[in-house]
């Protein structure tokens, strides 16, 4: 029978490293798969990339890790066993304290490295220091169970009479650092654009700095990641990233629309 | 049966002595019993039925997920009658809250510290009962009224809690924040604390009856690394858990008087309006209530897994048949993840608007805690390098445990990293992590101690072969089930979303989806082979010897089967050796008794 468990607890490393290999690599030829993709979605910031190399920095030592791992305990699984006729006792042996203060010293070192090497990123992305000088973009506040997006319009300023706002479509221009406040209105939420490699809880009571930088055009999904009642599930937004002339273009309309709107409201009063 | 008079068991004797010429009745046998053994089992079938239903739960969010919004088989149309058997987004947010709940605090720790806490330490040390039997009863009393408010929040109004198992504030505050939020909040609080309660009573017990009443020759590093691990384990509930009690307290009070610990201070841009109910008084925190619960709930991640370990370390030296590998570097290990364990809460907050600087020391805490983990696996390595191993399904199941505990402490390297968390936190990457640590760990560490003792406990042998089956379904199972998961979250896929699909990037992990459903449903229908396997062996098992595994410990060697009230004969044992002297050159059997004479 040993062989047997032997193999079977081989499975675990074998079909799941190659799980990951496949939804590295691969995408549409599966049978219980619709094409697409099963790895991180496309990243179009700025700081995403260094998140998905550290990802892949830490999947690479995982993954060997892993493995190695799997191949001492297969390996002694089957060496070991007691099998039928063997009559010899086992090693009487209490460990080694050599090899103790070996690995643990080494797997110090390599968690000191895991550690140090992620700083200056979490620094980059989530420190207020490194969005201070930049003007706020919009202000987003969350509610149940959407989310209203606050510009401030061409002079800059909240709180002017040139303010507009729009419901889960959050528009922003390619190529500029964005800065917005978040806030919620009731309970918790959480900002996730997956796409931008941002997440940040939003919470009652404070006003959240929150920014990033979009490299590329084109309609992503924002999502709330924390649980915010029963509609939770269709918290669903919108990031709609334009061309410089066309965020210009828009936010002549958008501004249009809203006085538009607001003049219907005053002649209904 | 009577305890020697001027051992350390002599305060247990008034409880004895007076029904001495009389057996005791069965209310006080097997109800309110004050044997630590009768306690333990109470424990055990207790939280075997709430796993039935805990599992029943994940079920419910796996059908949900596999098959949205489509029509609940079986039960769908008596619970859903109005929607045609469709479940509700509601229904769904009060599935995942209230089987995180079951499992935590009504399966995993009741099982693990109240089950075999309480029935293995007295039998590993050599005591004849805890220290305090009327407070262990008491403890096991007080998960009464933990699991009353618990069922009977499922019928009040609104539903059980749906706030998640973490019930952040506002959202579990505010009672219009959400249907769940109205008595069953409040149901599920006040179970909470009595089940707090229970852990409180019992880990004073076990600290107290591991230091003060072990036999002689039982020196702290001659116990077996399952007490060790309780012992620790014991320590770690009685300093975190008052927190979570403070705290429940603190959100019961926001809730029935009207204080505001959690409710924020109004912000003047946005006001507050929960629900179309405008809250006028604030000057609290939210984040107040996320330290708070984490401070306890992190350390109680470990309170999980670690007599999950001592006990893998057992079973694993029994069938190599060898000395446990580098003993005492096992005990630093687990107390130095209990230590370290007290200050990586954080992590759990790293996108939550706690300052990110805090976030960044937590990081290095978080990423060192996995120090410790990975010295225990190479030691669990070591132990069977060389060994002799015997294929018991004791033995798979503790092999098991090693196996998928690697995963689950290797993918909690992905998240202790601030930058990666930034996209996993609250994916489905974050539970695949906490089922490979707490299915793939603690249960499987709970089904490696059910093979190893139920013969002690009961007397009977469990069957090998049914035993074996459910091993094989449930491990092949539980990995088809988690190791996708891993999967869902590098894709995206938010935990807690009653329809993931809502979102377009979302649609290819679809497939995925379903066919984890399926394995969760196969896993969850291996497990009637298992309470089959345990009915039948109660009752109709084969005899077990006093010691069928040839194993060292007192419960083994000293006791018979099963062990009387009292546990041991007239005298206590006396121990002369470590627990794990396997293969002993000097000795003639290949195990060597810890109550064997000195050579």
């Amino acid at each position: 029978m040993y062989r047997f468990w032997t193999v079977f607890f081989a499975l675990v490393p074998i079909l799941g490293t190659a799980l990951c290999v496949y939804a590295f690599y691969n995408h549409e030829l599966l049978w219980f798969g619709e094409s697409g993709s099963w790895w991180l979605p496309e990243d179009i910031s700025t700081f995403g990339k260094d998140i998905d190399r550290i990802f892949n920095f830490l999947g690479w030592i995982v993954m060997i890790t892993f493995i190695a791992c799997n191949i001492l305990l297969c390996w002694f699984m089957w060496k070991y066993a007691d099998k039928p006729g063997d009559t010899r006792k086992a090693t009487y042996s209490h460990g080694n304290h050599n090899l103790e203060v070996f690995w643990t010293s080494a797997t110090a070192i390599l968690l000191a490295v895991i550690a140090m090497s992620q700083l200056g990123i979490w620094m980059e992305i989530k420190f207020p220091s490194s969005s201070v000088d930049v003007p706020v973009f919009a202000n987003v506040t969350a509610r149940q169970f959407e989310w209203r997006i606050t510009y401030p319009g061409p002079d800059g300023e909240f709180g002017t009479i040139d303010d507009f706002e729009s419901n889960s479509d959050f528009v922003v221009p390619v190529g500029r650092k964005i800065k917005m406040m978040l806030r919620s209105q009731d309970v918790l939420h959480s900002f996730f654009l997956p796409n931008m490699r941002v997440k940040q809880d939003a919470v009652p009571g404070l006003a959240i700095p929150v920014w990033f930088e979009a490299t590329k055009t084109g309609q992503y999904d924002l999502v709330c990641a924390e649980l915010c009642g029963w509609g939770h599930y269709k918290m669903k937004g919108r990031l709609t990233v334009l061309s410089k002339e066309d965020y210009d273009r828009w936010q002549k309309s958008a501004i249009a629309e809203s006085n538009r709107a607001g003049s219907d409201e005053e002649d209904e009063e | 049966m009577s305890p020697t008079p001027g051992t350390e068991a002599g305060h247990h004797d008034h409880g004895h002595d007076d029904h001495d010429h009389h057996e005791l009745g069965f209310w006080r046998k097997y109800v309110f019993s004050e044997d630590h053994k009768t306690i333990g089992i109470q424990f055990l079938f207790t939280s075997l039925v709430f796993l039935g239903l805990g599992g029943l739960l994940a079920l419910g969010v796996r059908w949900q997920l596999g098959w949205p919004w489509s029509r609940v088989p079986l039960i769908g149309k008596y619970v859903f009658p109005d929607t045609g058997g469709v479940m509700s987004p509601e229904f769904y947010t009060m599935l995942f809250t209230m089987h995180a709940t079951v499992m935590i605090f009504f399966v995993i720790i009741p099982m693990l510290t109240g089950a075999f806490g309480n029935w293995i330490i007295p039998l590993q040390i050599g005591a004849r009962d805890m220290a305090f039997p009327k407070l262990n009863m008491i403890s096991y009393w007080f998960m009464w009224p933990a699991i009353i408010c618990m069922l009977s929040s499922f019928f009040v109004e609104g539903g059980a809690a749906a706030a998640g198992w973490t019930s952040y504030p506002p959202l579990s505050v505010q009672s219009s924040a959400a249907p769940g939020s109205g008595m069953g909040q409040t149901l599920w609080l006040m179970a909470i604390t009595f089940a707090g309660v229970s852990s409180m009573t019992g880990s004073v017990n076990y600290i107290t009856t591991i230091v003060m009443m072990r036999t002689p020759g039982m020196k702290m590093f001659r116990m077996p690394l399952t007490v060790w691990a309780l012992f620790i384990t014991a320590i770690l509930q009685a300093f975190a858990l008052p927190v979570l009690t403070a705290a429940g307290f603190m959100q019961l009070m926001d809730r029935t008087v009207g204080s505001v610990f959690f409710t924020p201070v109004i912000d003047d841009a946005v006001g507050y309006v929960v629900n179309g109910k405008e809250i006028l008084v604030g000057g609290g925190q939210p984040l107040l209530w996320q330290h708070l619960f984490w401070f306890y709930s992190h350390p109680a991640v470990y309170i999980m897994i670690l007599p999950a370990m001592g006990i893998t370390s057992d079973v694993l030296a029994t069938f190599s048949r060898k000395p446990i590998f580098g003993y005492k570097p096992m005990i630093f290990a687990i107390a130095s993840i209990a230590g370290l364990g007290f200050i990586v809460w954080g992590h759990h907050m790293f996108q939550s608007g706690m300052n990110p600087a805090v976030g960044m020391t937590m990081m290095v805490t978080t990423t060192f805690i996995a120090l410790p983990s990975a010295v225990k696996v190479f030691n669990w390595l070591g132990t069977i390098w060389g060994g002799r191993i015997q294929y018991t399904t004791a033995m798979l199941n503790a092999l098991g445990f090693v196996s998928l505990f690697l995963i689950g402490g290797l993918s909690g390297i992905f998240m202790a990293s601030t930058p990666v968390d930034i996209y996993i936190h609250d994916t489905y990457f974050i539970v695949a992590h906490i089922h490979y640590v707490l299915f793939g760990g603690s249960i499987f560490g709970f089904f490696a101690a059910v093979y190893y003792w139920f013969p002690k406990m009961f007397g009977r042998m469990l069957d090998e072969t049914w035993g074996k089956i459910h091993f094989v379904i449930s491990f092949a199972a539980m990995n088809c089930t988690f190791f996708p998961m891993h999967i869902l979250g590098t894709g995206g896929m938010p935990r807690r979303l009653a329809d993931p699909f809502i979102y377009d990037y979302l649609e290819p992990l679809r497939g995925l989806n379903t066919f984890v459903s399926i394995s969760a449903m196969v896993m969850g229908a291996a497990q009637i082979i298992f309470v089959i396997n345990i009915v039948a062996s109660v009752f109709w098992g084969k005899k077990a010897p006093d010691n069928p595994w040839n194993a060292n410990t007192l419960e083994w060697c000293a006791t018979p089967t099963p062990p009387g009230h009292g546990n041991f004969g007239p005298e206590l044992p006396v121990v002369n050796h470590g627990p794990y002297e396997y293969a002993h050159p000097k000795a003639d059997a290949d195990f060597l008794p810890q109550t064997a004479p000195k050579f």
